[in-house]
């Protein structure tokens, strides 16, 4: 097990480094570049000469190949570079946004996790009764609706029923865990409502399936009792599934949260990159780029794993 | 006698009732305010942002020299300088400054500091970006004869200079800060302003508390404030509702304002004001056919900017029908002189008959281009919208293409296109700043039509250096009248500005300019 991570952590390398060569020069595709975002885009009557002594002293000016071999050189030693909006390091930019980010990634996942296993399994137990209908609609509706939509439900509804609205500004859990949570619960339940659809609905589609294999059978045929068939036989294997699309859900909420943060004017991740992408601030969106690519295989690692873990056939030896 | 008393009594009444209404205004000290800022600035320094995010940040932490009196804008009146003359040749400005200023890290103010922040501006260090360097280029020298003393003497005379030293861009830095670190103001905050910088969390809000050694005595009123980073206008607007935020100073859109006064009636203040922004659009001379002036000229004729501004007044944040001066401005073109020009026309069917027929004299009676903006929402595509539907009414075939603002701006800048829509931010109505634009392509890159035209280059040059304000408003219509018979490029609406603030929020001043009165200083809290 510890070669095939060994293994999977070094084909890391080549990946990150596809992603790294992908992004940079698809960046730079696009004409303009953010000295003209950051000196013109409000009207400014800023000569040429001042807006080519700025791209000079962020680089912008050399050839894009030793641009890129000066990035890469960064990378190498952890170091992200310089935001060439705020000029202030990369890292410290998406470090300030991660936690809430994290957080946010994280109590979504838990509030779905718990409300879609139970729904799930329910579903696929009483297939085809009122119970299976009533789920269905539940986890259709959370497909249906997008987030940031009901995210907007939310929040006119505390306004109108209650002439009140969560904290507007980020205070670390640390710090107060009630102003925390009071903040993070909406954002998380708008999220997590979709992401439980998703998980439900995956829970009971792989149930079903597995409710019908030969294994099941003979459990029951043995005589054991249908609680621990269910648990113990059942839903561990029909859980496989559904841990992939946890993972990739959770990677997904860590930068592609954009219109949600924005709705509950969040100061996240999703919201930092599609600024930058507006500003054209390369070095920051290429940062955040690789640090998202890195969650992803990180996270799909840490997948392959669990999966060993619920079903011992699975052995990752060679 | 009943009579009298009755009269005598209401007499009474009303004396108490104003009195009450006196002493309701009286400032009270103390509170936090907490405002929303629509947008995040990249860093603190002043001097080399163009962008109102960062005044809004920074304001309340700087001085200046000099500053606009919104009460009676556009006058200026004293910030730091407690006095000022002003040589008859208009050659020599002469400061005197307040006694006892003190930076934020205690450093006593004096005229060296402003010596300082000065040079920088006009003659800025290797790495420094200094936007409004042309605006001081006018000056020769700037002597300190002593510490409250200051003294700048002109290469020629600018009879904007005294405006230009009001202007909200040139925060004043202490001279030890600039020595050790020209690039320091980016990221460290050292002011004499009334507040001092709290904190700063990135992407969410800014902070600031009462400065205690504020020279101005007596203010700050507030405690402190917080101006929360909102950049969607939704989450803005729920806050304002919700309470959470208090005002936001840039100005919102007509729409978002009836959701307020719909949603909170009494609660919520509106104010509106004329803007000193506008909308434009600009005909590339390089690109053919609009190197034919009989071609811009029916372009221009046929866009109906009476009734459009009806229509697009309702919807977006464009209203005033207006010269290149703000409509209402000391030397905007009065509008019975404005109709009169190419493209002001109240009678529209007869300006369009004119355009066909232009049109067709051009040889290009079936004209197709492609219009370049902007993808912002408001107002630059109802703006787009409006133009392709006006030009479709003499049978010209537009493509609207809209772009993110970097490759906008590229696009612009290579002049790789036919004709776009562009933007004028100005801070004040000064008449240098605002015909900058239109100067020769060659002079000024930001003249979108990239027209050279030495006639135009001449009047200003004359208007800049003119005293006579009858003289100077005299050269200003005939640099409108050649831009617009010329048709290079026009304004197409001045916006309109409109700022909600909760009633509780007292002594806050709207201007035409949302770049101006950020300082906070005098504002208080009713509660």
């Amino acid at each position: 097990m510890l070669r095939y991570v060994g293994n999977r952590l070094l084909l890391m390398i080549p990946t990150l480094f596809g992603v790294a060569v992908l992004v940079f020069f698809m960046l730079r595709i696009v004409p303009g570049d953010v000295v003209e975002v950051k000196l013109r885009a409000d009207g400014g009557s800023v000569s040429q000469a001042t807006i080519e002594m700025e791209r000079k002293r962020l680089g912008l000016d050399k050839p894009l190949v030793r641009q890129f071999g000066d990035w890469m050189v960064g990378l190498a030693t952890l170091d992200f570079g310089i935001s060439m909006w705020t000029e202030r390091p990369v890292i410290e930019e998406i470090a300030i946004r991660l936690e809430l980010s994290l957080q946010v990634a994280i109590m979504a996942t838990v509030i779905a996790v718990l409300i879609a296993l139970p729904l799930g399994t329910m579903a696929a137990l009483f297939r085809d009764t009122w119970i299976d209908y009533v789920v269905r609609i539940v986890t259709i509706g959370g497909l249906s609706i997008p987030s940031f939509w009901f995210g907007m439900l939310i929040m006119l509804s505390l306004l109108a029923f209650f002439n009140w609205l969560p904290p507007i500004t980020f205070t670390p859990l640390y710090v107060d865990p009630v102003a925390n949570l009071t903040q993070l619960i909406w954002p998380a339940m708008a999220v997590g409502y979709r992401y439980c659809a998703v998980v439900a609905r995956m829970i009971r589609s792989s149930l079903l399936e597995v409710l019908n294999e030969d294994y099941i059978r003979t459990a029951r045929a043995k005589g054991v009792f249908e609680r621990v068939v269910i648990a113990r036989h059942a839903l561990r294997n029909a859980l496989l599934p559904a841990v992939t699309v946890i993972g990739l859900e959770f990677t997904f909420l860590i930068g592609g949260l954009v219109v949600t943060e924005q709705v509950f004017n969040l100061n996240g991740i999703g919201m930092l990159l599609v600024q930058s992408v507006s500003r054209n601030d390369f070095t920051m969106i290429q940062g955040m780029v690789m640090l998202i690519a890195a969650f992803y295989v990180l996270v799909n690692l840490l997948v392959d794993v669990l999966y060993a873990v619920f079903d011992p056939r699975i052995r990752y030896t060679r | 006698m009943a009579k009298r008393l009755t009269a005598l009594a209401l007499m009474g009444a009303a004396l108490a009732f104003a009195a009450g209404g006196a002493q309701a205004q009286t400032p009270k000290p103390g509170g936090n305010l907490v405002f929303a800022i629509s947008a995040e600035t990249p860093h603190y320094d002043c001097h080399g942002s163009e962008t109102y995010a960062t005044l809004h940040f920074s304001s309340p932490f700087y001085s200046t020299l000099l500053r606009f009196n919104l009460d009676k804008f556009p006058e200026v009146e004293g910030d730091l300088a407690k006095s000022w003359t002003v040589a008859p040749d208009f050659m020599t400005y002469t400061f005197k400054l307040h006694e006892g200023v003190k930076f934020h890290d205690g450093t006593p103010l004096t005229s060296a500091d402003i010596k300082a922040t000065y040079e920088r501006m006009r003659n800025p260090p290797q790495g420094v970006v200094s936007p409004r360097k042309a605006t001081f280029g006018d000056i020769d020298t700037i002597e300190t004869p002593d510490p409250t003393t200051v003294v700048f003497k002109m290469k020629a005379v600018n009879a904007s200079m005294l405006e230009h030293f009001a202007s909200p861009w040139n925060c004043i830095y202490a001279a030890k800060d600039l020595a050790a670190d020209p690039n320091s103001p980016k990221t460290k905050v050292n002011g004499t302003g009334p507040f001092v910088l709290v904190e700063h969390v990135k992407g969410s809000h800014v902070a600031g508390k009462r400065n205690e050694s504020y020279f101005k005595k007596g203010l700050p009123y507030l405690d402190g404030y917080k101006g929360v980073f909102t950049l969607q206008a939704a989450a803005m607007l729920n806050a304002l509702q919700g309470g959470q935020v208090l005002a936001e100073f840039r100005g919102i859109s007509p729409a978002e304002r009836d959701r307020l006064k719909q949603a909170m009636g009494d609660k919520i203040r509106i104010e509106e004001s004329s803007w000193t922004l506008n909308l434009l659009v600009a005909f590339n001379v390089e690109k053919k056919p609009f190197d034919d002036v009989r071609v811009r000229k029916a372009l221009l004729m046929a866009i109906d900017r009476w009734g459009g501004s009806q229509g697009l007044s309702r919807i977006s944040t464009l209203r005033a029908v207006g010269g290149v001066l703000r409509p209402g401005s000391p030397l905007a073109t009065p509008e019975a002189e404005l109709v009169k020009l190419p493209g002001f026309s109240k009678d529209i069917a007869a300006a369009r008959a004119e355009a066909k027929k232009l049109l067709a004299e051009a040889g290009v009676p079936d004209l197709k281009f492609t219009l370049h903006n902007r993808n912002l929402a408001m107002p630059y595509t109802p703006a787009g919208i409006f133009l392709v539907d006006q030009w479709r009414q003499i049978g010209v075939t537009v493509e609207h293409k809209q772009s993110d603002t970097a490759p906008y701006l590229a696009t612009l800048n290579s002049g790789n296109y036919e004709v776009a829509i562009d933007f004028s931010n100005l801070f004040m109505d000064d008449s240098t700043l605002a015909l900058a634009k239109y100067l020769s392509h060659k002079r000024s890159p930001q003249n979108l039509s990239r027209a050279n035209d030495p006639e135009l280059d001449k009047l200003y040059d004359d208007h800049v250096r003119e005293r006579d304000v009858e003289k100077r408003k005299a050269l200003v219509r005939a640099f409108e009248k050649r831009v617009f018979e010329q048709a290079y490029q026009q304004p197409i609406l001045w916006w309109h500005r409109i700022v909600p603030s909760h009633k509780v929020v007292m002594g806050w001043k709207m201007s035409p300019s949302h770049n101006l009165g950020q300082d906070l200083a005098e504002v208080w809290l009713n509660q």
